[in-house]
């Protein structure tokens, strides 16, 4: 299998890239990823997709480091040598209580600061948060209780705290759900100026394939392996793709 | 502990005249700021529930301890409560039962245990009532000195740990995904919860002491805007509330816990009234 980074770019040695090679997970008995093999370069946006219990939840958090696996994760910066993988996750939204009192601040207080976020912040790690929401042009919700945010501002704020320490790669669990066709454009066009903004690769689950042609460079089908990988326009109209999503009987759409 | 006794005889208060009250009030104004920091994490967490069950299992705690003619039966009681605590995370590990069914199974369990153990051989039950109504008034100052020393530990672990054990309550993948260890800080703060439920359930009464730990942040929540004023609001609502309780059990001679626990309840109504939409 040729991973399909190195038809398109020119190879992995001169930008930077996260290579998957021959990554096996397995749960009890079962085989949840079976060899499957991904190259991503920097500044490039990929889309995971595939029908409910395909192993995309598991792909993620094998990247992430919290699930064991066989094969090999590794990451290059630009100009070749070993680099440290930085990885910035937004998981999938709608988890916090809508009850906590626990503020925009707060929330990146408890991620990045050492002191304790029930003393009042310094006006340091303040400017440093505004910085930090400026990314996502979402400055005017730092006093906000992350319950109280919409679906989409929601979102931006766990792109935004993602974004802090600035990561290789970006990964994001299902970002358009919950999120209307509006925000759907807003957040997108964010990821488009993001990747550019700050050379890094994003990869994203979505099950939403509309927008595939428009925002996005690749697309990966993976059921337990991977069933296909190309352009959106190659792999939508894919045997494989017809396969898992219609007469397979998947979750999609 | 003889300069707290001249400050309180300078105040010529009525009810501070004698030393058992004035020993209640310092245990009092060290206890309550302790559960109202507790409190919060155990609601942001949902434990409410678990904190519950816990001090149902140091009730059985203290049975077996009275049982085997210990002197200290409450060691006994934080001991299994701690146990409790370590099972209970490892049963639910081991299950895809929901968390409520888990704890009503040890609590009922544990509960059962306890009278078992209890009335075992016609025994009689009467010298258990002073856990389930407690009575801050037999407070001693060396267990006074006890409670500093736990609420100096949980300040301290809140220091070190506050932002960590925020994080893993409101979004544990979150927390995982960028390196907390939130397994770790559960059990850490679990432990914390055991231990304090149970030392403090002979003065409170293990019937309304998880009043005291749900309660001020269950208050606070319906006002604080950030982690601040959530903090803020429940240590002081729980330090009023424990101060109000104290005395009107003295003037009325009721229960200093059943009486906190009340002035704890309209604390929440009148923050509940008080809601606005917040920020």
């Amino acid at each position: 299998m040729i991973p399909f980074a190195y038809n398109h770019l020119g190879g992995c040695d001169r930008a930077c890239c996260l290579k998957i090679e021959d990554l096996t997970v397995r749960m009890g008995g079962d085989v949840i990823l079976d060899h499957v093999n991904l190259h991503m370069h920097c500044g490039q946006i990929v889309a995971l997709i595939g029908p409910n219990g395909a192993g995309k939840s598991t792909l993620i958090k094998a990247i992430l480091g919290q699930r064991d696996y066989e094969g090999s994760i590794s990451f290059h910066p630009a100009g070749g040598g070993a680099g440290k993988l930085r990885i910035g996750y937004v998981p999938q939204s709608p988890s916090f209580d809508r009850g906590d009192p626990v503020s925009v601040m707060d929330l990146f207080t408890c991620c990045n600061c050492k002191r304790p976020a029930f003393l009042r912040p310094t006006k340091a790690m303040r400017e440093k948060v505004l910085s930090c929401l400026a990314n996502v042009h979402s400055e005017a919700l730092i006093d906000k209780r992350v319950g109280a945010l919409s679906g989409g501002e929601l979102q931006r704020v766990l792109l935004a705290l993602a974004l802090e320490p600035m990561p290789n790669i970006l990964i994001l669990d299902e970002p358009l759900s919950g999120v209307d066709v509006e925000g759907e454009g807003l957040l997108m066009d964010m990821l488009d100026e993001i990747r550019k903004r700050f050379d890094l690769s994003i990869l994203m689950t979505t099950h939403d394939f509309s927008m595939l042609e428009k925002y996005v460079d690749r697309v990966v089908l993976l059921r337990e392996k991977v069933l296909a990988k190309g352009t959106p326009l190659e792999v939508l109209n894919s045997d494989a793709f017809a396969q898992a999503f219609h007469m397979g009987g998947g979750g999609g759409q | 502990m003889s300069v707290w006794y001249a400050i309180c005889s300078a105040t010529r208060l009525d009810f501070l005249s004698l030393t058992f009250m004035q020993n209640a009030l310092l245990a009092v104004i060290i206890m309550t700021p302790l559960f109202g920091i507790l409190s919060t994490m155990v609601v942001t967490g949902r434990m409410s529930f678990f904190s519950d069950a816990l001090g149902h299992s140091g009730f059985t705690g203290i049975a077996i301890g009275v049982l085997c003619g210990a002197a200290f039966p409450i060691w006994w009681a934080v001991g299994l409560a701690v146990l409790f605590a370590f099972l209970f995370s490892f049963v639910r590990s081991k299950t895809n039962q929901s968390a409520d069914t888990i704890i009503g199974v040890f609590s009922s369990t544990a509960v059962a245990l306890g009278i078992f153990i209890a009335t075992m051989g016609g025994g009689s039950f009467t010298k258990f009532n002073k856990y389930l109504i407690g009575d801050i008034l037999s407070v001693t100052p060396g267990e006074i000195g006890l409670l500093a020393l736990v609420l100096l530990a949980v300040i301290v672990l809140w220091c070190f740990a506050a932002n960590k054990l925020v994080l893993t309550a409101v979004h544990p993948q979150l927390a995982s995904s960028r390196g907390v260890a939130t397994a770790r800080y559960e059990t850490l703060f679990t432990v914390c919860i055991a231990v304090v439920v149970t030392l403090a359930m002979s003065w409170v009464g293990l019937m309304v002491i998880n009043s005291l730990m749900v309660l001020p942040a269950a208050s606070s929540r319906n006002v604080a805007r950030n982690l601040r004023e959530y903090h803020l609001f429940s240590i002081l609502g729980a330090l009023v509330c424990g101060l109000g309780g104290l005395v009107t059990s003295y003037y009325l001679g009721c229960s200093t816990g059943a009486a906190i626990a009340l002035y704890l309840a309209v604390f929440f109504t009148v923050t509940f009234l008080l809601r606005k939409k917040r920020a």
